[in-house]
């Protein structure tokens, strides 16, 4: 039987290297094209009336628009809507990666490897950061210094403050990998006992169905938190406090 | 680590017990749109409890990545430090401390944000109660 981490291998498709760096085309990037064309698909083909009178598809479009726009508005405020593109973007591209990796025997979960999720975390630890420089110039940081702090105090809490400002990529790369990671691993292991118990496998077939469903939830459920996390380091950046 | 995962429990029921003691004054409007509430959820189909249910899951996972990045940083800024400045084992041993510190700091801003929206949620939830009933 194969190990249940069989499933995270990447695999060369298309051998490729440019300057001495390895840049070979591979499952995974095959799945984030494959994500990027589903979810234009999904857009462009469902706004392609654009009828007042909304049919279902171009319905759960439009729901789609809605909740990232509420969820910016509701968090970072009117002036964070130039980045929605942006946040848009970043829920969708998950939120479709987690769901097409759900897909049994041929999904492969991209979103399960760290590289990809600290990327994109990494991404947008930089990019508020220079929003805020930008905005702010130097008083960003005293984005490192709460209110009512005692000065004698100020030796421990700005490095504290500062610590827990870096961590903010790594908790949320590690959340979005964590989740993804130990649900499809769960799935596996399972999997692997309906094998190996036979007749009595029917027991954690049952268990699998209910956590086919949860993992589903938790798809949606990580890119809601990716999204929204997003637009509240973004508030942070545009008022300081 | 233990320990201070217990003070944090601490810490949660202590906020929630602060945020009942407020709203002393409209006892009796928070009364009846508890029992509001708990007519509709009993009423409510049975997978949304579900979803609460997994809405905590996703909480606990979102609480513990705060505090294991925190300590994270703060080891590989310790390490960092000591490679560079040949502090072997003293700015590790400090920068573990600070980084469990920011852990917690992370957890609780965590904790407290997710307290304000869920307060939201259930006055937003009560005045549909109310709109409704009206």
């Amino acid at each position: 039987m194969a190990s249940p981490l069989a499933q995270f291998e990447i695999k060369t498709l298309i051998p490729l290297k440019v300057a001495g760096y390895d840049i070979s085309f591979t499952n995974s990037a095959l799945f984030m094209a494959i994500t990027v064309v589903a979810i234009m698909f999904f857009m462009i083909a469902g706004m392609r009336k654009g009828a007042l009178v909304p049919s279902r598809w171009q319905l759960s479009v439009e729901m789609c628009y809605e909740f990232v726009a509420n969820m910016l508005h509701d968090t970072a405020g009117r002036e964070a809507r130039k980045y929605f593109p942006f946040i848009f973007t970043l829920f969708m591209f998950i939120l479709f990666a987690n769901l097409i990796g759900m897909l049994p025997y041929f999904g492969f979960t991209f979103t399960s490897h760290i590289a990809v999720t600290f990327a994109m975390a990494a991404f947008v630890f930089i990019g508020v950061t220079i929003i805020g420089l930008a905005k702010h110039g130097f008083k960003f940081f005293s984005l490192f210094l709460p209110h009512g702090t005692p000065w004698w105090l100020l030796w421990l809490i700005i490095p504290i403050e500062i610590i827990s400002y870096l961590s903010r990529p790594i908790s949320l790369s590690v959340r979005l990998f964590a989740n993804m990671v130990a649900g499809h691993t769960m799935l596996k292991v399972f999997g692997g006992f309906v094998v190996a118990l036979g007749v009595f496998g029917f027991a954690p077939f049952i268990f699998i169905i209910a956590l086919t469903g949860l993992e589903l939830l938790v798809a949606c459920l990580q890119a809601y938190v990716f999204a929204i996390l997003t637009c509240m380091y973004l508030n942070d950046a545009l008022h300081l406090h | 680590m233990l320990l201070s995962i217990l003070w944090l429990l601490d810490q949660g029921v202590a906020l929630q017990e602060d945020n009942k003691s407020s709203s002393k004054k409209d006892r009796s409007l928070e009364e009846l749109s508890a029992k509001v509430r708990d007519a509709q959820t009993a009423n409510a189909p049975k997978n949304e409890r579900g979803i609460n249910e997994s809405h905590a899951y996703g909480m606990a996972m979102r609480l513990v990545a705060e505090l294991v990045s925190g300590l994270l940083v703060g080891l590989l800024i310790g390490w960092l430090l000591d490679k560079a400045l040949g502090t072997k084992p003293w700015m590790l041993i400090i920068f573990i401390f600070l980084g469990l510190g920011a852990g917690i700091f992370n957890v609780m801003r965590a904790a407290k944000q997710i307290e304000t929206a869920a307060a939201r949620k259930r006055e937003e939830d009560a005045n549909k109660a109310n709109s409704e009933e009206g």
